[in-house]
C-alpha cells in the first residue's frame, strides 16, 4: 500500500500487477482472486482493506452461515417478532406499543489481551447495537466464563473483566441484571466474556440501518478516528494467539464510557426529533462496515468523502482510517434539511459531528481520498456477499468414550453426615458459591426500574411506570452438558433460560444467542457447532421462541485444545405487571414448599460430579420440551394469580442448591423430606431438567395443587419453610449461618 | 539512597478520554491555547543501596511487567537523587 | 400550589430522571436544569444527582464544578437555597467547597453497589426533618469514590456542630473517615450524601424499600409552609 502515488482506482487499473499484502491482511488466495474477479482488476489498497476486514470470519460469519441459516428456516411463526436477524439486533413487541431490542455478543479474545477494556468495550458495542435500533438501553447482562477458579491467571483475567464491565456499565447508567460467572480450566487462555443488552422504543421508533434517498448526508459523529484496535476484527478474532510477549500484543482499543453516555443521549434526542432515517453504529470494522451495511441495506449508493472524517492522528492512512475500530462513534443518514438540526443536537451534547458523505441513486459506493477515488464498489459484494465455507464436520472419535464414562456410577455419599459434607463442597464451590463480590460492583439500581437482579432467576426491568408493564431476561449456557452432547447440551441451554424466565413470573417470548466455540477448522469442532445450532433450532421452533439475533466466537481454543462447546442462550420474556415477580427468596416461615416436575437419576456433567469427582462423562439430563412449557405455564398462571411466594429453578447443583439460595436470601431456613420413591443423594444432587422449586402459603395449597393436577405436572412436597437451618429429615441439619459462610466466603477468598 | 521516577503514559496512538475531557474544560475556564492534554501516572520509588545499571533494570523490568500495561502503556524510568532538604 | 425543585442535568449525569421521579413520587413538581443554565429558572430547590459528570476524570466532580449552572446555584446556596447533593452531586458540592470534606477512591478498590444501612444524626435540615434523629434506614449505595475524608480539625467541628447529617451502621463500604455518609452545611439547607435516596422511593422497585422518600417529602412540607 504505497503512499505515492496514492492508489487510486485509477491507479490500480493502470498498474494490475502490483503485489498486494492480501495474506497478511487475512485473506485467502482464493478469496483474493475472488475480490479480484468481483472488480474486473486488482483492488486498491483501501479495497483489499475492506474486503479483508467484512470477509473476516468476525464479520462474514464465513464458517458459520451454513448452519445458522436453520434459525430462519425453523423459525416458529411468532406474533411477537418486529425485526428479525440480519439487523443489528432483533425487535420484538411486548404490548402496549411497546418494543424490546435486546442482544448477546462476545468480546473474548480482546478480553484475554486486555481484561479491562477488552470488557468495557464489549458492554460499549452491545450497547452501541441497542442505541441504532432507536431504543434506549435500559439494562446489561454479562454472562462470563473464566479458567480454574484457583489459576493465577485468572486472577489476572477476572478481575480485570469485572472491573471493565462495571467501569464502562456503570458509567453508562444501565443497570446490570443478570448474567453468570462459570469456571473451568477449559477457559484458561480463552475467558468467554460474552455481554448482553436489553432497550426500549415504541412501535413506530424503530429504526433500520440503511442508507436511502439520494442527496441525503451520511453523518459520523462521536469520537474521533484513531489508531484503535487497526485489523482487530480480523486479526483478533480470526486468529488464535500463542503466548506472546507484551510487545507483540496486537493494539487493543480504549472505552470512553463518558464518550458513550453522550453519544446515546444525543441519539435518542434525534431520534425524538425524528432527524434519522438510518443509522449504523461502528463497531467491527469501523468505516468499512458502516458505510458497506448503510449503503448495501439502502436503495441507492453512496459517496464518502474520507478526508473529512476528524481524527485523533494526523498520520492516519485512508486503509487506517476504514479499519479503525475506535470506539463510540455512529453513522448516521439524515435529510439535507435536517442536517442542521442534527449537528446542534450534537453540539448540546459536546458530540463531534460531521458530514463525510452522502447518498447517490447511483449503486456504488464510492470512497475519495485527497480527491482521488480509492474506493469503488458494489458494497453488497463487501457486505453480504463474502465467502461461504462448507467446513468439513465430523463427530468425534472420543464422544462415545465420553457418554460411556457414566456419571451415575461414581460413589455416592453413603451417610448423613457424608450427604452434608458433599452439600457444604457443592454450595462453596467456585461454580455454586455466591457471586456477589462480583455482582457488587455493578450497579442493578440506576434508572429506578430494576424489579429484579442477580442473583434471581431473571433479571427484571419495569418498562412502564403506570401499567407495570416489564420485561425479564435470562442468560445461560453449560457447557459440560454441551461437551458430553452438544445437540441437547444446546437445548439444555434454552430450556434453562426458557425456565429462569418462567420462574420470575414472565412469558418467554424470543431468544438471542452467542456461540462459543473452538477451531472451525477442526471437523470435531465443527460438528460440535453444526450439533449445537441443529439443538438449538429445533427447540426453538419447539418452543415457539424465535432466535432474533446474536453472535457467534469461534477459534476460542489454545493448539489443538478448544473450549468446551459452549452456546450462551439468552431468552426475553414480558410480564404485565411486575408486582406480580416472584423472587427467589423464600418470603414466609411456615409456606410450604413443593418440588415440581420429574426427578431422575442424572449425574452426567453435574456440578456434584464436577465438585465431588472432578469428573465429566456419560449423558446430560434428559431434554422434555413440552414439559419445559408446562412447567412456565404453570409458574406464570401461580404467579399471576398469587399462588406462590417464592420459586427457584433447579438446574446445575439440583435441589439442595436451589433450596440454600432461597434460604440464604430470605434468612430463613427450610425442612425437607425424602419423598417416596426418590433417595437423599438423588433428590439433592440430580440434576433433571424441566423442574422448580417453589414455595406456597398454605391459604393456597388445595388451589395450586388442583391446578398442577388438573394439568398433569408432577407435583411433590418435599418440606416447609422453617427455623434458621436447612434440614434433610434424618439425615443431616446446617445452620444457615454456616451455610452463608460457605457460600459466601470462596470467591473473596480466591480474587480480593 | 536515591529515588527513581517510572512514568507511565499511554501510548500516543491510545485514546486518553481523561486528558480529552480536560482539555475540553479549559476554555470553560478561560485557559485558551492548550490543543491537547494528555494524563499520566508518576510513580516514585525510593531504592536501598546504589542504583547501578542492575537495579534500573530490575526497575525496568518492574515497570514493564507490573506498573505499565505495555499494550497500551509507555514508561520512561528515570533516577531522581533526593534532596537532603527534602528530608 | 406545589414546590418547583430543579435537578440539573451535566453531560454524564445518570441519575436525573430517576431524581424527578422521587420528587414527582414525593409530590413536588421536576424542573430539568441543563448544566449550562445561566439561572436557576425560579425553582425553589435544587438537586444535584448522581452519576459520572464528565466521566469522574481528572476527579469526581471537578469538571461539573465550573459549570455555568454552578455559578447561580453557589451564590442562591449560600443564601439559603436548599441543596441535595447525591453521590456525584456530594462530590461537586465538595469540590465547590460548599460543603467540606472530599471523597477519595473506595478503600477497597472497587466499585460498590449495596442497600446500605445508615442512621440519621441530624434531622433539622432542609432535607432530613421527615426522619427522626436517630432513625436506622437503608438506602442503596453505589460509588467508586465514596471514601469521605478531611482533616481532623474539620470532622471534630462536624461532629461539635451536629453537621454530620448521615453516618453508615454496621458496615463501613468504603472506608469513611468516623463513618460519615453525609453531611450538611451550617445553615442545614446544603446537604450532601453518597447513597441514594432517589432510588428507595417506590416498594418493588430496587431494594423495595421506601426510605428514601422522606428527603422529598421533607423538602416539599418546608417549601410549602414558607
Amino acid at each position: 500500500m504505497s503512499r505515492t502515488p496514492l492508489d487510486t482506482v485509477e491507479h490500480a487499473t493502470a498498474t494490475p500487477d502490483v503485489e498486494l499484502p492480501w495474506a497478511e491482511l487475512g485473506l485467502k488466495k482464493d478469496e483474493y482472486e475472488r475480490v479480484v474477479e468481483i472488480l474486473g482488476r486488482r483492488p486498491t489498497g483501501a479495497e483489499l482493506a475492506m474486503y479483508s476486514v467484512m470477509w473476516s470470519e468476525h464479520c462474514s460469519y464465513k464458517s458459520s452461515k451454513v448452519h445458522l441459516r436453520q434459525f430462519g428456516e425453523k423459525a416458529p411463526q411468532s406474533d411477537a417478532l418486529l425485526v428479525g436477524i440480519g439487523e443489528n439486533a432483533g425487535v420484538v413487541d411486548v404490548g402496549q406499543g411497546y418494543a424490546v431490542t435486546f442482544k448477546v455478543e462476545s468480546h473474548n479474545h480482546p478480553s484475554y489481551v486486555e481484561p479491562y477494556q477488552g470488557a468495557a468495550t464489549g458492554v460499549g458495542g452491545i450497547v452501541r447495537d441497542i442505541i441504532a435500533m432507536g431504543a434506549r438501553p435500559v439494562a446489561v447482562v454479562d454472562p462470563l466464563r473464566f479458567g480454574a477458579a484457583d489459576h493465577p491467571d485468572t486472577k489476572r483475567v477476572l478481575p480485570g473483566v469485572v472491573a471493565g464491565i462495571g467501569g464502562y456499565g456503570n458509567c453508562l447508567g444501565l443497570p446490570n441484571i443478570g448474567g453468570e460467572v462459570v469456571f473451568d480450566a477449559c477457559y484458561q487462555g480463552n475467558p468467554l466474556v460474552n455481554a448482553g443488552a436489553i432497550g426500549v422504543m415504541r412501535h413506530e421508533d424503530i429504526h433500520l440501518a440503511k442508507a436511502s434517498g439520494a442527496g441525503n448526508k451520511v453523518i459520523l459523529y462521536g469520537a474521533r478516528t484513531g489508531g484503535d484496535g487497526i485489523g482487530g476484527a480480523s486479526i483478533l478474532a480470526s486468529e488464535t494467539f500463542d503466548d506472546a510477549k507484551p510487545s507483540k500484543r496486537p493494539a487493543v482499543q480504549v472505552g470512553d464510557p463518558f464518550q458513550e453516555k453522550l453519544l446515546i443521549e444525543c441519539t435518542l434526542e434525534a431520534f425524538a426529533e425524528k432527524l434519522v432515517v438510518g443509522i449504523q453504529d461502528l463497531g467491527a470494522a469501523g468505516l468499512s462496515c458502516a458505510t458497506s451495511e448503510l449503503a448495501s441495506n439502502g436503495s441507492g449508493g453512496m459517496r464518502v468523502t474520507l478526508d473529512d472524517v476528524p481524527l485523533r492522528d494526523s498520520t492516519l492512512s485512508p486503509e487506517e482510517i476504514l479499519m479503525s475500530e475506535s470506539q463510540e462513534r455512529m453513522c448516521a443518514v439524515v435529510e439535507p434539511a435536517k442536517v442542521d438540526r442534527f449537528l446542534e443536537i450534537c453540539d448540546k451534547w459536546d458530540v463531534i459531528a460531521t458530514v463525510i458523505g452522502e447518498v447517490t441513486d447511483g449503486d456504488r459506493l464510492e470512497i475519495y481520498w485527497h480527491g482521488g477515488k480509492i474506493v469503488d464498489v458494489d458494497p453488497r459484494t463487501v457486505a453480504h456477499d463474502g465467502p461461504v465455507y462448507e467446513r468439513p464436520y465430523a463427530r468425534p472419535s472420543w464422544q462415545d468414550a465420553l457418554q460411556a464414562d457414566d456419571a451415575n456410577k461414581l460413589a455416592r455419599p453413603a451417610s448423613g453426615d457424608e450427604l452434608k459434607d458433599q452439600v457444604l463442597r457443592l454450595v462453596s464451590s467456585p461454580n455454586q458459591a455466591s457471586k456477589s463480590w462480583i455482582t457488587s460492583q455493578y450497579d442493578h439500581f440506576v434508572q429506578g426500574n430494576t424489579v429484579l437482579a442477580q442473583p434471581e432467576d431473571s433479571g427484571m426491568i419495569r418498562i412502564d411506570e403506570e401499567t407495570g408493564l416489564g420485561v425479564a431476561i435470562a442468560t445461560d449456557g453449560n457447557g459440560r452438558y454441551a461437551k458430553l452432547d452438544p445437540y441437547h447440551g444446546a437445548q439444555l441451554a434454552l430450556a434453562e433460560a426458557y425456565r429462569n424466565v418462567a420462574t420470575t413470573g414472565a412469558k418467554p417470548l424470543a431468544v438471542s444467542d452467542c456461540l462459543n466455540f473452538g477451531s472451525p477448522e477442526d471437523p470435531a469442532v465443527m460438528w460440535q457447532f453444526a450439533e449445537a445450532i441443529r439443538g438449538l433450532a429445533d427447540a426453538c421452533q419447539q418452543l415457539g421462541t424465535p432466535v432474533t439475533g446474536g453472535n457467534v466466537s469461534l477459534y476460542n481454543q489454545t493448539g489443538e485444545v478448544a473450549i468446551h462447546p459452549t452456546p450462551v442462550v439468552a431468552v426475553l420474556g414480558v410480564i404485565d405487571d411486575v408486582a406480580r415477580r416472584t423472587p427467589v427468596a423464600f418470603q414466609e416461615e411456615g409456606q410450604l414448599l413443593y418440588l415440581l416436575g420429574d426427578t431422575r437419576e442424572e449425574f452426567g456433567g453435574s456440578a456434584w460430579s464436577q465438585v465431588i469427582h472432578d469428573h465429566l462423562g456419560g449423558l446430560p439430563p434428559k431434554v422434555d420440551l413440552e414439559r419445559e412449557r408446562l412447567l412456565a405455564e404453570i409458574l406464570i398462571s401461580a404467579s399471576r394469580d398469587g399462588m406462590i411466594d417464592s420459586a427457584h429453578d433447579l438446574s446445575d447443583g439440583g435441589l439442595i442448591q436451589a433450596v440454600v439460595e432461597s434460604a440464604l436470601l430470605g434468612g430463613k431456613g427450610a425442612r425437607l423430606v425424602v419423598p417416596d420413591g426418590l433417595d437423599a443423594f438423588t433428590l439433592l444432587f440430580s440434576e433433571s431438567a424441566g423442574r422448580a422449586v417453589v414455595a406456597v402459603p398454605r391459604s393456597e395449597e388445595l388451589r395450586f395443587n388442583d391446578m398442577c393436577g388438573a394439568r398433569g405436572l408432577p407435583v411433590t412436597r418435599i418440606g416447609v419453610v422453617d427455623g434458621d437451618s436447612v434440614e434433610l429429615q434424618g439425615e443431616f441439619e446446617l445452620p444457615l449461618e454456616e451455610l452463608r459462610e460457605a457460600h459466601e466466603g470462596t470467591i473473596p477468598a480466591l480474587l480480593a | 539512597m536515591a529515588r527513581v521516577v517510572v512514568d507511565v503514559m499511554l501510548k500516543p496512538e491510545i485514546l486518553d478520554p481523561q486528558g480529552q475531557a480536560v482539555q475540553r474544560a479549559l476554555p470553560r475556564l478561560g485557559f485558551e491555547g492548550i490543543s491537547d492534554v494528555r494524563q499520566g501516572k508518576r510513580f516514585e520509588l525510593e531504592v536501598d543501596g546504589p542504583v547501578d545499571e542492575a537495579a534500573l533494570a530490575r526497575i525496568h523490568d518492574l515497570a514493564e511487567s507490573f506498573l505499565a500495561n505495555t499494550v497500551i502503556e509507555d514508561f520512561s524510568v528515570k533516577v531522581e537523587e533526593v534532596a537532603e532538604a527534602a528530608k | 400550589m406545589t414546590a418547583r425543585i430543579g435537578v440539573v442535568t451535566f453531560p454524564g449525569s445518570l441519575d436525573d430522571r430517576d431524581t424527578q421521579r422521587a420528587i414527582r413520587l414525593a409530590g413536588a413538581e421536576p424542573v430539568a436544569l441543563w448544566h449550562k443554565d445561566k439561572n436557576l429558572h425560579q425553582v425553589d430547590a435544587v438537586v444535584l444527582c448522581g452519576g459520572f459528570s464528565y466521566g469522574d476524570y481528572l476527579r469526581a466532580g471537578a469538571i461539573a464544578r465550573f459549570s455555568p449552572v454552578m455559578e447561580p446555584l453557589l451564590e442562591q446556596a449560600k443564601a439559603g437555597l436548599p441543596v441535595l447533593g447525591i453521590c456525584n452531586g456530594f462530590q461537586i458540592l465538595t469540590e465547590a467547597h460548599l460543603l467540606p470534606g472530599t471523597m477519595l477512591r473506595n478503600d477497597h478498590l472497587h466499585f460498590i453497589c449495596r442497600d446500605q444501612k445508615l442512621r440519621v444524626e441530624n434531622a433539622e435540615t432542609s432535607w432530613t426533618t421527615d426522619y427522626t434523629a436517630g432513625q436506622e434506614i437503608h438506602i442503596p449505595l453505589k460509588n467508586n469514590d465514596g471514601q469521605y475524608v478531611a482533616d481532623a480539625y474539620t470532622l471534630d467541628q462536624l461532629e461539635a456542630e451536629g453537621r454530620v447529617a448521615f453516618r453508615y451502621l454496621d458496615f463501613n463500604p468504603n472506608g469513611s473517615q468516623r463513618d460519615i455518609a453525609g453531611v450538611t452545611n451550617e445553615a442545614g439547607n446544603v446537604v450532601g450524601l453518597m447513597p441514594h435516596p432517589e432510588h428507595a422511593v417506590e416498594p418493588l422497585i430496587g431494594t423495595g424499600r421506601t426510605d428514601g422518600l422522606p428527603f422529598f417529602t421533607s423538602i416539599l412540607k418546608k417549601l410549602v409552609n414558607v
